[in-house]
C-alpha cells in the first residue's frame, strides 16, 4: 500500500485520495458534525430546531436533571438519564458476558468439526443475518408470549399450569439481545479459535498439565484476540440498541437507545437526543480506546 | 525408579484409525519392542509406517487399540499425557508463542509446583546446557529455527523425564545445522542420562544417532537391531532398500552344503552364499548385495564371479558407479573407490566385464 503510493507528487495524491477521503466526509463526518450542531441549538416547537437557531448548552446539563411535568407541578430527579445510562451499560455487560460464554464453547465445537461440516454450521451461525433484525425479534417475541410457543408447549406437557410472564421484562431483553448478536461473538471466536493449534494442547499436557489447566494457560490467552474482538463487536452496538429493548421491554425497560428513538420520535427533542448521541459516541470511544491501549499487537491484528 | 530392565515396553500394540471413506487403517500392527534404559533408539521408516504413532502413543496423545505400553515396568496404555514420566519435544517445536523462553521453559516445572525461585534456577542451568544462556526474555518468534529447536529441548529436558520422546526434531532445520545438531543430540543424550526415542525418517541420521533402530514399514516393526546389524544384516528387502543401497538378484535354491547355499540366478549364472538359515531345493529367494562389497574386473575363483555388460558409468569424485546389466536381465550397480589418483575408468559403456563378490558379502532374503 505504502509503496504504491511512494514516488508519486502531491497532486497525484490528492487525486488518488480524494474519492475515499470524499466519501468519508459525505457519508461519516458530515453527519457527525449535522448532530454535533443540533446538540448545542434550542428545540423547535413541532421537532427540529429553532430557526434561526439558539445556541444553548441545556441540551447537555438537561442530561443531569430530568424534570417530567406531573399533576402536583414538575418533578425533578438529577439521576434519571444518567441511571438509564447505567442501566445500559449494565445490560450490555450481561448480554456480552452471555454472548462469550455462550459462543466460546460453541465456536469451540464447530472449530472442532470436520471441514464440510464445520462450513454447514457456520452457515447456520450466519442464516439469521438474511433475515430482517426486526421481523427475527418479533418472530423471538411470539416464542415468548403468554399464548406463546414456549407456554404452549410447557402447559402442554404440564410443567406449569399458568402462563410464565417472559415477556416485557429486563431478562426478556437480555434473552433477545444475546438472541441478536451471539453470532457477531462467534464468528470472531470462531476465527481465532480454527487458527489455534492444537499440537500447544498436546504440548501442555505433555509438560504436565491437566486439560482444565492447560486450556486457562495456553488454549485461552492464544484465542484471547477473538474473546476481545467478540467483547468490542457485541458491546458497543448492544449498549446502543433501541429495537430489542423497545419490542421485548414492551416500554417497560429504559435504555439509552430507547431514550435516543423517543426524542427523534414522541418527544419531539431533536437537540437533546443528538447530545445523548455524543455521550453515547464518547463513552463508546473512551472503551474502545481504553481497550486499544489495554490489548496487545496480535490483538489489534485480529480486529 | 527402574522397576524393569527396561526404559519403555511396547507388547503386541495395535492402533487402528477410522478413515474419511470409513475404514479401518491400523497404523500400528501388533508391534513389540523392549527398548532399554538410556538407550538412543530410533524409529526409522518412511511417511506412513507408523513410526509417530508408536511414539504419540508412548507420549499418551493417542490410546492403544490393543495391546501395552510400559514404562519402566508400570502399564501406562490408559494414563493420560498429563500423568506420564515422559517428555516430547515436538517436529514443529510447538512453543507457546505467548510465553516467553523462561516461561515456556519453566512450564512443566510450574505445573509441577516447583517455586518460582528454583524454577528461574533450572531454567537458567537447561539454558547453558543447551549453550543458549541469557535468552530467558526472548519470545520464541525472535529466535531462529535452531534456537527454537534447542529451546524444545530444553523445556523437555529441564523436567528429567524418564524418557525423553523427539518426533523427527531437526526435520525443518537446513542440512548444515541438522548435522551440527545430530552430534549435539548424541553428546547430550549421553551426558544427561536419559533413555531417548528418537522418529526419523532420515536413515542416515538414523545411523549416526542410534545405538539401535527399529525399521518400520506398513505398521510393522521389521527389525529391531544395532544400526550395523540393520545395515550388514538387512532382515527384509524392505529393510535392506531402505537403508544405503542394495542390488536385488532374484534366484531359485539349487542346493546346500552345510553353510554354503548354491543359487540359480536363471539365465545370469550360479552364485554361492554362506548362510546359517536353512533352505529347501527350488525356493525362490533374493540375493542382495550392497554395491561396495562388488568388484569389477577383479576376479578370484574363491569368489563369484558374473560376466555382464556395462549400461551406465557415473564418476562421482569419490567413486565411479558402475551400472552392469547381466544375460538373465539382472541388474547391478557397482561401486568402486578411486583410490589412486586421475584413476582410469575401469570400464567404459558396453564393455564386458565380471562382477565379483565373496561368498560372504550377500545375503539371501525371502520376504
Amino acid at each position: 500500500m505504502l509503496k504504491f503510493f511512494r514516488g508519486k507528487s502531491n497532486w497525484q495524491l490528492f487525486g488518488l485520495l480524494s474519492p475515499g477521503a470524499l466519501w468519508i466526509l459525505l457519508f461519516f463526518n458530515l453527519p457527525i458534525l449535522i448532530v454535533l450542531f443540533i446538540s448545542f441549538v434550542e428545540r423547535g416547537r413541532a421537532g427540529g430546531i429553532k430557526i434561526p437557531p439558539v445556541y444553548t448548552l441545556e441540551n447537555y446539563s438537561q442530561l443531569f436533571n430530568a424534570c417530567v411535568s406531573e399533576f402536583a407541578g414538575t418533578a425533578c430527579d438529577p439521576f434519571l438519564y444518567i441511571g438509564i445510562f447505567g442501566n445500559s451499560v449494565r445490560i450490555g455487560l450481561i448480554v456480552t458476558l452471555w454472548c462469550i460464554l455462550l459462543g466460546y464453547p460453541l465456536s469451540y465445537f464447530i472449530a472442532k468439526q470436520k471441514p464440510a461440516w464445520r462450513d454447514a454450521l457456520m452457515i447456520l451461525v450466519i442464516i439469521p443475518f438474511w433475515t430482517n433484525f426486526l421481523v427475527r425479534t418479533y418472530a423471538l417475541k411470539q416464542v415468548l408470549a403468554a399464548e406463546g410457543l414456549l407456554n404452549s408447549f410447557l402447559m402442554g406437557i404440564g410443567i406449569i399450569s399458568q402462563p410464565l410472564d417472559l415477556l416485557f421484562n429486563e431478562s426478556a431483553v437480555v434473552i433477545g439481545l444475546i438472541y441478536g448478536y451471539l453470532p457477531f461473538a462467534i464468528l470472531p471466536m470462531y476465527a481465532s479459535i480454527e487458527k489455534f493449534d492444537h499440537t500447544l494442547m498436546e504440548a501442555a499436557a505433555d509438560l504436565g498439565a491437566p486439560p482444565r489447566r492447560a486450556f486457562w494457560r495456553v488454549m485461552l490467552p492464544m484465542t484471547m484476540p477473538g474473546v476481545f474482538a467478540a467483547l468490542v463487536l457485541v458491546f458497543v452496538p448492544v449498549v446502543g440498541a433501541f429495537i430489542t429493548p423497545d419490542i421485548m421491554g414492551g416500554g417497560k425497560v429504559e435504555m439509552i437507545g430507547t431514550l435516543i428513538n423517543r426524542q427523534f420520535g414522541v418527544a419531539r427533542n431533536w437537540p437533546f437526543g443528538s447530545a445523548m448521541s455524543l455521550i453515547l459516541m464518547l463513552l463508546v470511544l473512551i472503551g474502545v480506546i481504553f481497550y486499544f491501549r489495554s490489548s496487545t499487537e496480535e490483538t489489534r491484528r485480529a480486529m | 525408579m527402574a522397576s524393569s530392565e527396561f526404559a519403555v515396553e511396547m507388547q503386541d500394540v495395535v492402533k487402528q484409525f477410522v478413515t474419511p471413506e470409513g475404514g479401518i487403517l491400523a497404523a500400528v500392527n501388533h508391534v513389540t519392542m523392549q527398548i532399554k534404559e538410556n538407550e538412543f533408539f530410533s524409529l526409522l521408516g518412511p511417511s506412513g509406517c507408523g513410526k509417530t504413532t508408536s511414539l504419540r502413543m508412548i507420549a499418551g496423545f493417542e490410546l492403544p487399540t490393543d495391546g501395552k505400553i510400559l514404562i519402566h515396568g508400570k502399564e501406562m496404555s490408559q494414563v493420560p499425557a498429563f500423568q506420564r514420566p515422559v517428555n516430547t519435544v515436538f517436529q514443529q517445536y510447538a512453543l507457546f508463542p505467548h510465553m516467553t523462553v523462561e516461561q515456556n521453559i519453566g512450564f512443566g516445572l510450574e505445573m509441577k509446583g516447583v517455586s518460582r525461585a528454583e524454577r528461574i534456577k533450572r531454567v537458567g542451568e537447561a539454558l547453558e546446557m543447551v549453550r543458549l544462556p541469557g535468552m530467558e526474555l526472548r519470545r520464541p518468534k525472535q529466535l531462529s529455527g535452531g534456537q527454537q529447536q534447542r529451546i524444545a529441548l530444553a523445556r523437555a529436558l529441564v523436567n528429567k523425564p524418564e524418557v525423553l520422546l523427539l518426533d523427527e526434531p531437526l526435520g525443518a532445520l537446513d542440512l548444515k545445522l541438522r548435522k551440527e545438531m545430530q552430534l549435539e543430540l548424541k553428546t547430550l543424550q549421553r551426558e544427561v542420562g536419559i533413555t531417548f526415542i528418537y522418529v526419523t525418517h532420515d536413515q542416515e541420521e538414523a545411523l549416526t544417532m542410534s545405538d539401535r533402530i527399529a525399521v518400520m514399514s506398513k505398521g510393522v516393526a521389521l527389525q529391531v537391531d544395532i544400526p550395523e546389524a540393520i545395515y550388514e544384516r538387512p532382515a527384509t528387502k524392505f529393510v535392506a532398500d531402505f537403508i544405503g543401497e542394495t542390488n536385488f538378484l532374484d534366484g531359485v535354491v539349487k542346493g546346500q552344503n552345510s553353510s554354503t547355499v548354491e543359487i540359480d540366478l536363471v539365465g545370469t549364472g550360479t552364485v554361492y552364499v554362506e548362510s546359517s538359515r536353512k533352505f529347501t531345493t527350488g525356493q525362490q529367494v533374493t540375493v542382495a548385495v550392497r554395491p561396495e562389497k562388488l568388484r569389477l574386473n577383479n576376479p578370484d575363483d574363491k569368489d563369484n564371479n558374473l560376466k555382464g555388460h556395462v549400461e551406465e558409468v557415473i564418476y562421482i569424485g569419490t567413486d565411479t558407479h558402475y551400472g552392469v546389466r547381466f544375460a538373465g536381465g539382472h541388474k547391478a550397480r557397482i561401486r568402486e573407490q578411486n583410490v589412486t589418483l586421475a584413476q582410469k575408468t575401469l570400464a567404459k559403456t558396453g564393455d564386458e566385464v565380471t562382477m565379483s563378490f565373496t561368498h560372504t558379502s550377500p545375503r539371501i532374503l525371502t520376504e
